[in-house]
């Protein structure tokens, strides 16, 4: 039975680390079938290549700009065909030691070769992250949120979110150009970025550079409250009454 | 007037058990001196003087009294430094008792002329001025043991041997794919890992030669650009660094190592690093920029030790005079050292010390050197790729 080649992608930032690994699969290639089928510089690329191509396996560094390795391993499992992930790392990290037993893999760099090839073998016994497991990793903040459009991942850049607002089963993110829905707890993302949004209702958190000003509103029925004027885009945001506190605190921001 | 000093040594000296009087020309003694005298005399002011409103009276009156004696003593020790430097421990403190002695009875002289005071009053402050050179020669001598013995420079050296794994691992398989593509561009980078490497692990108490350590951050930059590549853009104006000035070994690299890891590394698009070094007004100014982005507080351990262990010591070889400022704008980071210009004694000299930091002036910057720290560039501003940050 002919054995249909491993597809791998790798990832890195330095082009001569990607070429060591090159060179090392090439290597491989005679014990075990085996394709490169791309090579990324970071994470974000990575993700935008999977989109097209099918891939297996994704070999991975962990200390990359724009998107690193362990926020790679996040989105990746929101790619159709979920490809497993391999570390590479320059050095040991602690945080990657627990999963070692939890069979996904890391290498440390320098690579030796029947390192790399035991890896490979093991691949097929392995089984794709879960969130839970991933949730295990070290908390990092993410750059990107990702979300699945009509079976492609799409990457919003964190910096460029206005609003999260929190609607039935999901989350409706709102950039400036447009919407976008996310399966994920409102709770959470407060949680992971910090002071970066400010919970001005129940349902809604606002990016705080998004924060024009805020306006005091009567309705009809003669009751007074917030709402939030934001950047780049035209709606108002109503603040709750008892998330109150933000607007002082956030004008106080605003005026310095 | 610092620039012509031909004296290298750091103030606190390293030569084990021997007592050495402190460097008397450094500004850090001499403001020591200044302060310890002044406010021995306003203690004595204040005791003496039991009425309340006629206390900053009497604290005017006794700093007046001791100044022109001490400014005088302070001008005949700066005038002497060279040759009590030579001598040993007890001379010298002799010596330097001998010049108080003296400039207090000039002082008294001085005074006398202007208003005459009590016959007994010379004794008093004869006196006084032996105390204060007993009572700071004790205090020289622990602050230079505490200061100097093994504790300290294990520390420091162990600082200084410490360097990122993460560059050497990096930098090594950086080497290991050069191995089948381009054995001579390997070959290259190993000899330069291992020039690196005997820098970092050699004895680096002394003080050594600019040009030095700038030879060594060239290197550890082509290193660094071998994995990097056109990602990090160095951009070096030295071309009037005083290539011969006397620095502590390793204030420039560790602060280097930190712009790629902080500065360059994050940056998916080309940075620069800019390294700017000039003589200013008898002192060495060194600036490094990088550009930088807050992640919220990622800025961490390794950059604080190394500014601070590299702080350290700057204030052992040069007490007051030299300085290391930070500084943190929206997109970049600075770091500026400013140290007093010294350069190695010629060998005519009586100094070792000197003699051995000139040895290092040849065995190091040598051919390589010399050359290449030539090439200047003009500087311009670390431009970063932070602007795409805003929204529109």
């Amino acid at each position: 039975m002919a054995e249909v080649p491993l597809r791998v992608l790798i990832v890195d930032d330095e082009a001569p680390a990607r070429r060591r690994l090159r060179e090392l699969l090439d290597d491989c290639a005679s014990a075990l079938p085996l394709a490169v089928v791309g090579e990324a510089q970071n994470g974000r690329e990575a993700v935008e290549l999977l989109q097209s191509i099918p891939v297996d396996l994704v070999l991975t560094d962990i200390h990359m700009p724009d998107m690193d390795g362990l926020e790679l391993a996040r989105h990746v499992l929101k790619v159709p065909h979920t490809p497993l992930v391999v570390f590479t790392t320059a050095f040991h990290e602690h945080a990657l030691q627990a999963f070692e037993v939890n069979a996904v893999d890391y290498l440390v760099k320098p690579v030796r070769v029947q390192r790399l090839l035991a890896a490979l073998q093991k691949v097929p016994k392995l089984r794709p992250l879960t969130p839970e497991k991933l949730s295990e990793l070290p908390q990092s903040t993410r750059r990107f949120l990702s979300v699945t459009e009509r079976s492609r991942v799409v990457l919003v850049p964190v910096d460029e979110v206005v609003y999260l607002k929190a609607e039935l089963k999901y989350i409706t993110i709102r950039t400036a150009q447009r919407e976008h829905l996310l399966e994920e707890s409102l709770t959470r993302l407060e949680q992971e970025f910090g002071s970066r949004f400010v919970r001005i209702h129940r349902n809604c958190l606002v990016s705080r550079d998004h924060i024009r000003g805020f306006e005091r509103r009567v309705n009809d029925d003669g009751d007074a409250h917030w709402e939030v004027l934001l950047n780049g885009v035209t709606e108002t945001l109503p603040v709750s009454r008892r998330q109150q506190f933000v607007v002082r605190e956030v004008g106080r921001e605003l005026a310095a | 007037m610092l620039a012509c000093l031909p004296d290298m040594r750091p103030i606190i000296r390293h030569n084990g058990t021997e007592p050495a009087l402190p460097d008397l020309r450094n500004l850090g003694t001499i403001v020591r001196i200044l302060l310890a005298v002044t406010g021995a005399a306003l203690l004595a002011a204040f005791v003496r003087e039991p009425r309340w409103e006629a206390l900053p009276g009497a604290l005017v009156e006794a700093s007046a009294a001791v100044a022109p004696a001490l400014l005088l003593a302070l001008a005949l020790l700066w005038a002497c430094a060279p040759w009590l430097s030579r001598q040993p421990y007890r001379t010298g403190a002799i010596a330097v008792a001998g010049i108080a002695f003296v400039a207090t009875l000039a002082g008294h002289t001085l005074a006398g002329l202007i208003a005459p005071r009590a016959a007994d009053s010379l004794l008093r402050e004869l006196a006084f001025a032996l105390l204060a050179v007993v009572g700071l020669a004790a205090y020289f001598r622990l602050r230079a043991r505490a200061l100097s013995p093994a504790l300290v420079e294990a520390r420091l050296q162990a600082l200084q041997a410490r360097i990122r794994p993460h560059f050497l691992f990096n930098s090594i398989n950086g080497v290991l794919s050069l191995v089948r593509s381009d054995p001579r561009r390997a070959e290259e980078a190993l000899l330069d890992l291992a020039d690196l490497f005997r820098v970092l692990m050699r004895d680096n108490r002394d003080l050594a030669p600019l040009a030095d350590e700038v030879h060594l951050c060239r290197q550890y930059l082509d290193l660094e650009k071998l994995r990097l590549g056109e990602r990090l853009v160095v951009d070096w104006n030295v071309k009037s660094m005083p290539e011969d000035a006397l620095v502590p070994p390793l204030c420039l690299q560790p602060l280097l190592e930190n712009a790629v890891y902080h500065g360059i590394e994050p940056s998916p698009v080309p940075a620069t690093l800019s390294v700017n070094i000039f003589l200013s007004r008898s002192e060495v100014h060194a600036i490094l920029r990088n550009p930088y982005r807050d992640d919220g507080g990622r800025h961490h351990r390794g950059n604080r030790m190394a500014i601070a262990n590299i702080r350290e010591r700057l204030a052992l070889h040069f007490d007051a005079e030299a300085a290391l400022e930070s500084k943190v704008t929206k997109d970049s980071y600075e770091v500026h050292i400013r140290m007093p210009y010294r350069t190695a004694a010629p060998s005519k000299g009586g100094d070792a010390r000197a003699a051995k930091a000139a040895g290092n002036v040849v065995d190091l910057s040598a051919e390589r050197a010399k050359p290449r720290a030539r090439t200047a560039m003009t500087i311009t501003g670390g431009r970063s790729w932070l602007k795409s940050r805003s929204v529109s």
